[in-house]
Order: structure tokens, then sequence, then C-alpha cells
């Protein structure tokens, strides 16, 4: 256990451990994704428009909103949890900071994914509820609230002008301001877990709560601020979200639950907690966001797609998410 | 859960007595989950029917039903890896695709419609069975296999019904989703439904028997076979299931074609009663999450080991009741969601009550 620990706590960025693998083979599968499209746009078109670095910086900044909800939801996964509440505390946040307006939208908006949160973790820690369908439910009040709020209908108010520059604008017309969100985001991400008491406490619990209550670790305080910041996070790309479409709409966090777990999953985190690094949450997030837009540029209709996206979730995991065998 | 073997001398008629009723009173404890969903049950939906204006009567009843069964069996179907300390993303999905495979072949002659629903229930059950291959022989984690697979599922729905529409047997589509008396005149069976000794059942929702008939035949008999132990024991304890020479792996695969199956049913019965098919991912989706929400409502514990597909199957009924009283009591459509929500939170948050009781921290952590 203690080699195993050491390899997931600590960062290496140099050494090709096992829980490098599944980020190398990701990243490898990357690499075949833009082969694969550039090859399909060469033969059709006679161009590579996937090679350029403004479409990539464009995929990038579409991909920041998945990236941001992945790596809150990293960390509840590596505590061997899971939140559902993703899509409506998503839309709630870009809903409230569209309704807030003015320079208190932001705050507003992250706020109520902040509440969210805690309240899932407030029902997962000191409740006791499995996360599974606390969350659940948080997501169906969520929704309710919402629905009666706007009234089943798309909110009339637009996103504040700072909103659309985080989600829209370019500095120097080429770095997204969006990319650079995730990137803080993903450094601050990486600091508590492998920097922070906090962060170990997170691997901890996923290896094994009882053992971590017993070394004295306060586990329902790290299990609530957990489901914080992923609360927090979600709140953070429905923020975004809204500067990006202008506006706030009923289901617009519906399509960032799946993919966010399964980019979460595609980068080696195991989904029962306790391992998992995040550079390979990132690169799990660009496979999917490149693999979606390639899959869009060789007009694949949205059943093959389905189908494409399910096989390749499958085959990775053959590959290294393979768990042990039952040997008593 | 096996009976202890006495020995004859100590199988004294008052020790015997005595040990009865500790049994009695264990096997209480045991379905205390569903008991407590069925008198949640029992107690929403009288106050349902004592509300509604035209309450106690058929129609209420058939419409009711219809309107359970495919959350019912998509619970059941959920039921399965659960008890293995599992979650299928898939059922919805199995569901939906069954359900457009069913709105090209459930028509034409009876020769045909049969051919059809057999090949339906075998498409569900070789979704399922494909899930089980995936856990057992992939050993990737259940609920990210049927993540995957479930995204194969709808795609393949897609592929088969690209716009929502199709069309089943007419007749059977009324058959199953009115009474036993119109089953009967439908097909000419028993004097078209007047027999004298069908009256006292003629009143009973063809749902509701299709449901006992699936219980009795299919559950019932799977729960008894070590097949059905090895899953509750894989739910306790996976390496001391392997440990005791359990059938793990076919069990693992028996259960999720089982899940497969329930999934299919539900599908074909949805297609049946829509007159047709339709690829809807969202409903797909919400019918996975409704069915998680079923099985622990109905008692099952998410941790595996413990429960039953007929404490789901009243789950589902308790969902779908709650939703009828608010069609009873006029609250805005725009609350419902709203209620659904935190009734479903009340329901789920009532389980941390047993924190209280427990006198040692450590076992707060499973």
């Amino acid at each position: 256990m203690s080699r195993t620990a050491d390899t997931s706590i600590a960062p290496r960025i140099l050494r090709l451990g096992s829980d490098d693998k599944p980020v190398a083979f990701a990243a490898g599968f990357v690499l075949l994704i833009l082969l694969i499209g550039t090859g399909y746009t060469l033969y059709t078109q006679g161009s590579a428009p996937l090679l350029q670095p403004q479409y990539l910086l464009q995929q990038l900044q579409v991909g920041s909103f998945l990236g941001i909800v992945a790596a809150g939801l990293m960390v509840v996964i590596l505590l061997g949890h899971i939140d559902l509440s993703v899509p409506w505390t998503l839309t709630a946040a870009a809903m409230m900071a569209t309704a807030v307006g003015g320079p208190w939208a932001i705050p507003a908006g992250i706020g109520v994914g902040l509440l969210v949160g805690i309240f899932n973790g407030l029902g997962v820690a000191y409740l006791r509820v499995p996360s599974m369908i606390f969350t659940l439910g948080m997501n169906a009040v969520m929704r309710g609230l919402m629905v009666a709020h706007t009234g089943g209908f798309a909110p009339q108010t637009a996103a504040t002008d700072l909103m659309q520059y985080l989600a829209v604008a370019r500095i120097g017309g080429m770095i997204p301001v969006a990319l650079l969100v995730w990137l803080a985001v993903s450094v601050t991400v990486v600091a508590i877990l492998t920097r922070t008491t906090l962060g170990r406490g997170i691997y901890a619990i996923g290896n094994r709560e009882r053992a971590a209550y017993l070394s004295g670790i306060d586990t329902n305080r790290v299990i609530l601020i957990a489901f914080a910041l992923s609360g927090a996070a979600a709140g953070l790309a429905g923020v975004l979200l809204a500067g990006y479409s202008t506006k706030a709409y009923q289901g617009m966090g519906d399509a960032y639950l799946l993919p966010a777990i399964a980019a979460v999953v595609i980068g080696g985190t195991n989904i029962l907690g306790g391992r998992g690094r995040y550079l390979g949450t990132l690169v799990g997030v660009i496979l999917i966001v490149l693999l979606n837009s390639v899959l869009s540029i060789m007009q694949m209709p949205e059943a093959g797609r389905q189908i494409i996206y399910g096989c390749v979730i499958i085959s990775m995991l053959l590959v290294y998410g393979r768990g042990g065998r039952v040997t008593g | 859960m096996s009976d202890t073997v006495l020995p004859p001398a100590a199988a004294e008629p008052q020790e015997k007595t005595r040990r009865w009723g500790e049994g009695l009173s264990l096997r209480w404890l045991q379905h205390a989950g569903i008991l407590g969903a069925l008198a949640l049950f029992v107690v929403l939906y009288l106050f349902y029917q004592l509300s509604h204006p035209r309450g106690f009567s058929g129609q209420i009843l058939i419409q009711n039903a219809n309107e359970v069964f495919a959350l019912a069996l998509v619970s059941m179907a959920q039921t399965m890896p659960v008890l293995m300390a599992g979650l299928d993303l898939s059922v919805g999905a199995v569901m939906t695709l069954v359900g457009c495979i069913a709105s090209h072949l459930v028509d034409g002659s009876p020769g045909e419609i049969a051919a059809g629903i057999a090949a339906c229930i075998a498409a569900g059950a070789a979704c399922g069975f494909a899930n089980g291959c995936v856990v057992v022989y992939g050993r990737i984690q259940p609920i990210i296999a049927t993540l995957a697979t479930s995204a194969i599922y709808v795609g393949l729905a897609l592929i088969l019904r690209p716009t929502p529409g199709g069309k089943v047997h007419e007749d059977l589509s009324w058959a199953v989703t009115s009474d036993l008396r119109e089953f009967a005149a439908t097909f000419g069976l028993f004097d078209n439904g007047e027999a004298a000794w069908l009256q006292p059942f003629a009143w009973i929702p063809v749902p509701l028997v299709l449901l006992a008939l699936i219980i009795l035949l299919v559950w019932v008999p799977f729960t008894r076979s070590v097949t059905g132990r090895t899953v509750y024991a894989i739910g306790s304890s996976e390496s001391a299931a392997y440990m005791s020479g359990l059938p793990i792996n076919r069990a693992k695969l028996a259960a999720f074609t089982l899940a497969g199956l329930f999934a299919g049913l539900g599908g074909l019965f949805l297609a049946l009663q829509t007159s047709s098919g339709n690829a809807d991912i969202p409903q797909a989706g919400a019918y996975t999450l409704n069915s998680i929400a079923a099985v622990v409502i109905g008692g099952t514990s998410l941790l595996g080991g413990t429960g039953s597909a007929i404490g789901s199957m009243i789950g589902a009924m308790v969902l779908r009741t709650i939703s009828f009283n608010f069609r009873i009591f006029d609250v805005a459509p725009l609350l419902q969601p709203l209620f659904e929500g935190l009734v479903l939170l009340a329901a789920v948050s009532l389980g941390g009550l047993k924190l209280l009781r427990l006198k040692n921290k450590l076992e707060v952590f499973r």
C-alpha cells in the first residue's frame, strides 16, 4: 500500500510509474485522434486545419468549461464519492449570475455552486447518505428551484460584460481568457492535492476512510470541503458558460456530467477513489473535446458519435483501467 | 442465510419454539426496508385514491399501473448490480434500445408478433450479457463500464429510430394496457372475458398481472438458486464469496443478463404503451436516475448485499404515486420538480438517523 500511495500522492512528472501509464496512453490517443482527423481533412479537403494553433486554441477554449467541471469532480471522485448534482448546479449558477448581474454576478454564481456543494457535503459526510443518491436529490432540488424561478423558460437576463470577457475574449487575439481561468483552476487543484494536508486527507479517505479517521484526519470536514470545491467548480463553469452563450438556459449543464466523469476516469483516476493524478484528468478532458470535435468535422451522425464514444471509453479502460482479480 | 442444522437432541419442543420466534423477528428485520416502502406506498396511494374525484375506479387503477410498469421493471433491473455493490447506468439505454426494436418488429401476423417479442427479450438480455462480459472479463468497474455501454446502446437506438415513429400491433397494445376483461375480450379468450370465474379478477390491470408473473417466474426462482444467493454474497463480501467457492463470474454474468432482460421488458412495454419507438436520450437518463432512487427507497443498500427487486418495484410505485398526488392537489406544475427533489432528499436523509444509534464511531465508515 505504501508504494502505491507514494506514487499517487507525490507527482513525479518525469518518472513513468504505474499512475503515469494512463496519462501517457491517453496523450498518445490524443495524438492518434489528431492524426486521423488530419488524414481525413487532407483526403477530403486537401488541407490540415486541425494542426493550426488557431483551431487547437479554439478547442481548448471550448474544453475549458468541461475541464473546470472535471477538475472539481475529480476531487470528489478521489474520495470514492461522486457528484451527480453537477448539471443543475452549473445551470443554477449561470441563471443566478445573470439574474444578479452587475459586479456581483460572478460571486453570486460561484456562491450558488459553493452552497450546493456544502449541502452535498453535509448530507454525504454528516448524514452518511450515499453520495450517489444525495447529489442526485440535490440535482432534482436545484432543477426544481430553477424551474420555479424561471417559470420553465429561458431567463431573459443576459451575462455581464466581465463574464463574457472571461469566456470569449482572447489576449492578444490568440490566448483565450477561458483557457487561463482553466489553468488557474488547475493550478489550484494541483496545489491542493499535492501540497496541502487537505489533499493528503482526500487521497487517504479514498483509500480507506477508517484508517484516515484513526490517523486523526477529520474525515467529515475533508469530505465537506471536497464537495464544496466540486460545487464551486461547477458554479464557475456555469458562470463561464453563461458568458460564452451570453445567457443562461434550461438544461445547459446536462451535457457536462457524463463527459466529465469519463474524462476523469480516462485520465486514470480510480472511480473507487484514492488513486489518480490531475495531469491525467487534464489529458482526459482534451481527449474528449478533440474526439467530439474531430467527429463533428467528419460529420458523424449523433448515433455513430455515441457508439464511438462508448467504444473509446471501454477500450481505453481495458488497456489500463482494469481492476485486480479477486483472490480472497 | 443457511439454516442451522441441529442435532436431534438439541431440537426439543421448547427450544424449537423459541428459535422459530427469533427466526421470525429476524425475517421481519431483514425485510424492514421493503415493509417500510410498502407502508409508505399504501399510505400515499390510499391518500391519492381518497382525494381523487373518481377514486377507487378501474380506470384510475389501469392508468396508474400503465405509468408504473416501465419504471418498475427498470428499477428491478437496477437492483441486480446494486445487490453486488455496483451500479448500472445503462438500464435506461437498454430500455430505449429495446423499445426502438419493438417499434420495428412487434407487428403483423401472430407468428411475427411472437417472434418480434422474443427478439426484443433476447436483445435486452444480450445487452445485459454484454455489460456482464465487460465487467467480468474486462474487470472494469460496473458504473464506468455501463456508462460506456449506455452510449453504445443509445447510438444503436438512434440508428434504428433517427426520428420517433414506428408502429406496434394495435390489439396487443390495447390488450396489455387495460384490464383482464379487455385482455380476454381482445383475444377471444374465456367467452370474450365474460366467463363467470374470471369476473372477480376481471378488474385487475394487465400490467400488474405481468409484474406479478415476472416476479414469480423470474425473480423468486433466481433468488432461490445458488447463482442468486451468490449475487447477494458478492455484495456482502466478494472475497469471502470467492473463498467459499461460489461461482462469482457466473453470478455476475447472470445478474447483468437478468438486469438487461428486465430493462428490455420495460422497453417492450413502453413501446406497446406509446405505440411507437423513440430514441429519447434525456428520457433514458431520467429512467436510469429514477431507477437508482427507486432502488434506494425500496430498501436496497447501495453498498450491496441486502435488498430485493420486489422492494425496488415498490420504490418505483412510491415515486410514481408522489407524482400522482401532485396532479390531484393542483401543485403548480412549476413547483413539482422541486417537491419531487425535496421528497427524495428527505426520504434518503432519514437514513442518517441510524447514525444516532451507533455506539462505535468506526461503524460510521463502511
